[in-house]
């Protein structure tokens, strides 16, 4: 779809893509979901940043993550605050911890999410979204 | 404590604006009626005002605020400035003026603040969160309901709890006349209301309100001397910053607010035992939940106790929000909850609790990313 005939108030803000994140963004693109290990102290994380949130050192590499994960908490959209979504009510929205110890946001694939428990473990699938590789979850 | 400020300052004087949708009005001029009033209610002159701290409004950012309110109320502030920190600043710049004048600083302290978001743009609150609007992570309420299932799961608070927190503010707004939202609400009735973003529906949500407060702070000796009628002293403040993104904290169901409690009751000398009313920031339900946990109300994962049979409503153990909150009384955040402090210490509220002698009032902001608490007396 072309800028002219594109539905501006339908398109979802892009991330942003920046030095930083971009290998997180072309990992997922092509299926893996990774994340930031810190070479001094050991820590991991997400989102991407420049320095390790743990030591402030910027000695750090993408590691590829397990899939691995466990639900931290959800909730479950009945209204829509972005017209985008306006047809997939209702839909869920979760923060998940990845085995590796980095939370992130994501969806929960599963037909009923108030079916779902706290805690329960889930496995990552890669999906797309506006033309983006995003990180979603199921259950394990 | 090096220098233990408790009971050296006073809050002189309050005033706002009406509360719901005050079309037309600019926060400049919402903060300015509010001023007007607070400085009148103190009974000083505008030209004893040396200092200001404005609370910039949430529904849109404008560069150097303060002094655009400066300069339509006609004061050269000696200090002060905008307080970023969401909707714990109202508190927070209260104790920064306390630490002002002590130092020596200033004089006389106006603290205001005002916003437009029913009339003007709510958008501020429905916005897409941090980098992933791609999986429709929208909303600050969202960002609460998250927290609250985490809670429900984790500790098993059940829904009733949220209701209680619902029904209490509903029940004291209804009977204050200057209340945006004058609509009792049962458990039966919360109970029942469809999800709106689950666990929570609409009435766990703040109501999104045009108005504008303000207070005066001065020294408790300055007050005598100024000879102000019912002066409440300020016995305790303490911040807390939780910072992190809700995705990003590795505890949903505490925050920084402990801090920031223990902080305002170590100042005072005093513990939740000596607290006779509160005023609970509750922009949603569980925010009084957790604040009751984190102050030490109630252990943690045991609110659910607390809060119910009325206990938490007047002629309750503990009345909070008796003036209606952020869900009845107006969603401004704070001021309001400061000034329902003042009139419980003055002994002039609507819904007074008999023999009141200590209240305390909590702000935070953002999602729980920031907290201040104020403990007021007599």
């Amino acid at each position: 779809m072309n800028a002219s005939t594109a539905k501006p108030n339908t398109t979802l803000p892009d991330p942003d893509i920046n030095e930083a994140s971009k290998p997180y963004w072309d990992a997922l693109q092509a299926g893996k979901l990774t994340f930031q290990h810190c070479r001094h102290c050991g820590n991991n994380w997400l989102p991407a940043r420049a320095e390790c949130p743990k030591c402030l050192e910027a000695e750090w590499a993408w590691q590829d993550a397990s899939g691995k994960a466990k639900l931290i908490s959800w909730v479950v959209f009945h209204r829509a605050f972005h017209p985008a979504f306006a047809n997939r009510l209702p839909y869920n929205v979760a923060i998940v911890e990845l085995a590796e110890g980095p939370r992130m946001i994501t969806n929960i694939v599963v037909d009923d999410a108030e079916t779902l428990k706290i805690d329960q473990p889930l496995h990552f699938v890669a999906a797309q979204e506006q033309g983006h590789g995003i990180a979603r979850f199921r259950p394990a | 404590m090096a220098n233990n400020l408790s009971g050296k300052c006073v809050i002189a004087g309050i005033g706002a604006t009406k509360f719901g949708g005050l079309p037309g009005r600019s926060t400049i001029s919402l903060n300015i009626e509010a001023i007007r009033k607070a400085i009148a209610d103190a009974g000083i002159a505008k030209d004893q005002v040396d200092a200001l701290w404005v609370k910039c409004p949430t529904s849109k950012f404008e560069f150097m605020f303060g002094q655009k309110v400066a300069e339509a109320a006609g004061i050269q502030p000696k200090i002060g400035g905008v307080w970023d920190q969401g909707g714990a600043s109202n508190i927070m710049m209260i104790s920064y003026a306390v630490m002002a004048i002590e130092a020596g600083q200033c004089d006389i302290a106006v603290i205001t603040f005002s916003d437009n978001p029913k009339t003007g743009s709510a958008a501020a609150y429905s916005r897409a969160r941090g980098d992933d609007a791609l999986y429709g992570w929208f909303g600050t309420l969202s960002n609460y309901a998250m927290i609250a299932r985490r809670h429900m799961g984790e500790l098993g608070t059940p829904r009733e709890a949220l209701g209680a927190v619902a029904v209490a503010s509903r029940r004291h707004g209804a009977a204050n006349a200057n209340a945006q939202l004058r609509k009792p609400l049962s458990l039966d009735e919360y109970m029942g209301l469809p999800p709106m973003v689950a666990p929570f529906c609409r009435d766990d949500c703040a109501l999104v309100s045009d108005g504008g407060a303000a207070v005066v702070v001065m020294s408790a000796a300055r007050a005598k001397e100024l000879g102000v009628r019912k002066p409440v002293p300020i016995l305790g403040f303490g911040h807390g910053q939780t910072s992190w993104e809700v995705a990003q904290r590795p505890d949903l169901t505490s925050t920084m607010a402990k801090v920031a409690g223990a902080t305002a009751f170590k100042m005072a000398g005093l513990s939740p035992k000596d607290i006779d009313v509160a005023q609970i920031y509750d922009c949603f339900t569980i925010t009084v939940l957790m604040t009751l946990e984190d102050y030490g109300f109630a252990r943690r994962g045991q609110v659910a106790d607390f809060v119910q049979g009325g206990n938490i409503e007047i002629g309750g153990t503990l009345p909070v929000n008796t003036s209606g909150g952020l869900l009845s009384e107006t969603g401004m955040p704070g001021m309001q909850l400061i000034h329902e402090g003042v009139r419980q210490m003055r002994g002039d509220a609507t819904l007074q609790v008999k023999g009141a002698k200590r209240c305390i009032v909590s702000n935070q902001g953002g999602v729980m990313h920031t907290h201040a608490a104020l403990i007021l007396g007599q």
